[in-house]
């Protein structure tokens, strides 16, 4: 493995030596997310395996190119979790892709972000150089959070070698309870659940139907479904899957698919099309032929931002464009840890 | 600026010259404290056009000397900046200004059912913005998180006096997650102005289960018995003998006092979830040789078991005129091996150390006991101290779990981490701040300064810096 480590760091230096830049491919389950890269290929799903894994540290540490379907399961057996949920779509996810994408699942606004689990990583530089920041351990303050800067970022601050994780406990039961109900008081009613100690654990409302999934102590859960009310779902698990995964009916289609994250509590979104809404009302995913400006204004309006997600037609940028000074924050971050521009250019923002 | 709020007299500057690590003073040249946001920048872009250091102070609780004035520098107090600026109870945020008390955003929100999570012991007196600088945890971050998983939005001056918003209004922001990285930079990036943070609503009830041991070795095990069964508890605390010697007399809380170690885990929740959770962890307790076990009745017996723990410090703190309290995080099955090495370093340095452990997420807090007036016994704590957490890193841990680094641990730094991450630390501080003017020599230390204290870190034996850098 270690050789494999200098055959990857032996090709960035030469990259950045004749500032050829490189496209980083883990799994190829989100080749569509981002904008497009420019550069060569550079296949690192060979550096793949689960390296630590301590369930009763309730830390995880794996080879960025384990496939993520191994890292989950081999945690269920030891009757763990990530967290974040991740989504897999097609199947292929690594766990590098899953981290450089930063993506968090339908457990998102109960448990946390991709970001809010990532306990330490290593990864390669801009200049080939080997870096480890964080840990194994759940608190660490020493040095910057280079770790939570990495997730998200899309592979354009470095090569992402491992990740150490925090682990979850499987909740005992779970449960689904599903109801028709308008999408405005739905969004009502899932900031209303949020603000009341209850063991929710996610919400999506589409179709003129709301679900909520409780989990937790069989006892808790039980007591809750109660007192919320509305039918059990049958093959709930499946539901929250192909959400979590866009093979929900809602996401069939070779249209644009818009994802706005937003104040939980935001009104319903005044554009044509489709909306699912999930995370109490802070993600709305938006099938429309809005134009970008309209949909990016009523994102902002909302007190957020606005991802073209799936690209259908349109030919502009995937991400909300930023504030001057911001964007200048960005190019100087980029350019500390890859100063050659070499990684997965034009990916987060096109001009670098 | 109005007058009032700019001081420059020896008298006037001298309350700012330490934080909650008095070892180290330093009077500031100018202390600086503005009333707004737009005073705020003012004073930064001044301080750039002039190339003066600013050193940013929120209540000056800190205990790694973050906040330790420079003496040809402003110390720049949000202290007046102490406004909670809106509630939303639906949204379930708060919007505050950075010198607002922890403790204070809990009050506000609780007329709402709803409270901020993050709880460190100096809530009554820490500020928010010092939080966010410090990425503080508490006794609930376990499952609750840290600060960093409890606010979503900052807005932060530049050393050039512009304000950026980092996060905003829903979980997640376009770009990079610099909102993460600004919570615990330690006041090295910008300067934290406004902060929006996410309430929870308060948890229906709570039980705290008091188990002791005769073995701290055994204790550690029945923590992680607790996360084996797929409990994540509210809190998890351990106090070793000498701690609860120390505090029995003090509070009265209840604790065995012959106990080698004692576990507070406290489950919060739902009635049902509670009274399933509190049965589940009575029973790992037991089973894992408690020799005591036992579960609060009602609510003022969990506060009174609470309050033990909550005055460990002050209580450890009446036995000897002074105590260095350290922070070093370790992988929990590490912990009875930690203790011993620690215990053997109680003989080496002949000062005696008191441990209060968040035990759930391995963060060590040893409390060495000293007398500052003796500076032999200044030096030897110190000396005890970078040694725990040599010890720490050693075992797979970090040097800080929640304190920060500040100037205390800067050496430490030199140990934990390779020339290759600290020159990346370097770069980044770059990216914010050219000239390096924001709270300049605190928590990344150069690699001059690590070349002088004559050691680097090698990672796991086989990368060498044969030849240290020098500057
Ligand atoms: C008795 C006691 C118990 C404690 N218990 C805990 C605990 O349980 N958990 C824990 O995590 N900590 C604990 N602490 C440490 C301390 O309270 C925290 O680090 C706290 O967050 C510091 O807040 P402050 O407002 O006092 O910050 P200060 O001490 O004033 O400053 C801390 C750092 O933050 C920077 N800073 C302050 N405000 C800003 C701003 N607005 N923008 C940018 N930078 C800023 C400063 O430059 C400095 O580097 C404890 C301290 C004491 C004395």
């Amino acid at each position: 493995m270690d050789t494999l480590i200098q055959q990857f760091a032996d090709t960035i230096r030469a990259a950045a030596e004749n500032r050829r830049p490189l496209r980083i491919c883990g799994g190829g389950s989100k080749s569509f997310y981002g904008n497009p890269a420019t550069g060569e290929d550079f296949g690192v799903t060979g550096y793949r395996g689960i390296v630590d894994y301590e369930p009763t540290e309730l830390v995880i540490t794996a080879r960025a190119g384990t496939p993520l379907a191994e890292i989950e399961s081999t945690m269920r057996e030891q009757g763990q979790m990530l967290g974040f949920e991740p989504p897999h779509f097609d199947g292929g996810a690594t766990l590098g892709g899953c981290i450089a994408a930063g993506l968090s699942g339908p457990r998102r606004a109960a448990a946390g972000a991709a970001r809010d689990f990532v306990l330490g990583l290593r990864l390669l530089d801009g200049r080939g150089t080997d870096l480890r920041f964080g840990g194994q351990v759940m608190k660490n303050v020493a040095g910057y959070d280079m770790s939570r800067l990495v997730t998200g970022s899309l592979g354009t601050l470095g090569l992402i070698l491992e990740v150490s994780l925090k682990a979850l406990p499987l909740p005992p039961a779970e449960l689904t309870l599903a109801c028709e109900m308008p999408r405005g008081e739905a969004i009502e009613m899932m900031n209303a659940l949020a603000g009341q100690p209850l063991p929710v654990t996610a919400t999506c409302h589409v179709e003129k139907r709301l679900y909520l999934r409780l989990a937790g102590a069989e006892t808790a859960v039980k007591a809750a479904a109660k007192k919320i009310g509305g039918e059990t779902m049958p093959n709930a698990a499946e539901f929250w899957r192909n959400v979590r995964d866009h093979r929900d009916l809602f996401f069939s289609g070779d249209g644009p698919v818009w994802r706005l994250s937003l104040t939980s509590t935001a009104p319903e979104i005044d554009l044509p099309g489709h909306q699912l809404v999930e995370w109490g009302g802070a993600l709305r995913w938006l099938k429309t032929d809005a134009g970008a400006e309209s949909v990016r204004k009523a994102a902002h309006k909302a007190g957020g931002h606005a991802t073209l997600f799936r690209r259908g037609r349109h030919d502009t940028g995937a991400f909300h464009p930023l504030p001057e000074a911001l964007m200048q924050l960005h190019r100087r971050v980029k350019q500390a840890m890859d100063p050659a521009g070499i990684f997965n250019r034009g990916r987060l923002y096109p001009e670098w | 600026m109005p007058e009032t709020g700019v001081l420059f007299e020896r008298e006037d500057v001298t309350p700012y010259e330490c934080d909650g690590l008095s070892a180290y003073r330093q009077p500031p040249m100018v202390v600086a404290l503005p009333e707004n946001e737009a005073q705020v920048c003012e004073i930064l872009e001044t301080c750039h056009a002039m190339r003066v250091p600013v050193v940013a102070r929120g209540a000056g609780t800190g205990l790694s000397g973050g906040a330790l004035p420079l003496g040809n520098g402003v110390l720049l107090s949000l202290a007046r900046l102490n406004n909670i600026l809106a509630v939303d109870p639906l949204a379930r945020t708060a919007r505050v200004q950075p010198g607002v008390r922890n403790l204070a955003i809990s009050e506000a929100a609780a007329p709402h059912g709803l409270y901020y999570a993050p709880d460190p012991s100096s809530q009554i007196a820490c500020s928010i913005g010092g939080n966010v600088a410090e990425n503080s945890g508490g006794v609930h971050c376990l499952k609750y998180g840290l600060t960093v998983h409890n606010i979503l939005k900052l807005r932060v001056a530049t050393i050039e006096g512009e304000i950026i918003e980092l996060g905003g209004g829903g979980l997640d922001a376009a770009g990079y997650d610099l909102l993460a990285l600004m919570t615990g930079s330690e006041g090295l990036l910008g300067v934290v102005t406004e902060i929006t943070v996410k309430l929870l609503p308060r948890p229906e009830s709570a039980q705290v289960v008091l188990a002791a041991f005769d073995d701290v070795g055994a204790a550690g095990q029945a923590v992680a018995n607790v996360i084996a069964a797929g409990i994540i508890p509210a809190g998890m605390e351990m106090m070793d003998q000498p701690a609860t010697l120390a505090v029995e007399p003090f509070v009265n809380a209840g604790y065995p006092t012959d106990a080698a170690g004692i576990l507070l885990c406290e489950s919060d929740g739902t009635r049902e979830e509670v009274a399933d959770e509190t049965a589940r962890i009575e029973k790992i307790m037991q089973d894992s040789g408690a020799h005591l076990v036992r579960v609060s009745r009602d609510e003022a017996e969990r506060l009174k078991l609470w309050a033990g723990r909550k005055a460990a410090f002050p209580a450890v703190g009446r036995l000897s005129p002074d105590y260095y309290c350290m922070d070093g995080t370790i992988p929990r099955r590490r912990l009875a091996e930690v203790l011993r090495g620690i215990a053997a370093m109680e003989k080496k340095y002949a000062l005696r150390c008191a441990n209060v452990f968040h035990a759930g997420d391995g963060n060590l807090h040893p409390l060495i006991l000293y007398d500052a007036n003796d500076a032999d016994q200044l030096q030897r704590a110190e000396l005890f101290g970078a040694e725990i957490l040599r010890l720490c890193i050693d075992v797979g841990g970090t040097i800080t779990g929640e304190h920060g680094v500040g100037v205390e641990k800067i050496d430490s730094m030199c140990l934990q981490f390779g020339a290759a991450e600290l020159e990346t630390f370097h770069a980044l501080k770059h990216a914010f701040d050219e000239h390096g003017l924001l709270n300049p020599g605190k928590a990344v230390p150069t690699l001059h300064r690590c070349a002088e204290f004559g050691r680097m870190h090698v990672h796991s034996g086989h990368e060498k810096f044969p030849e240290l850098p020098r500057f």
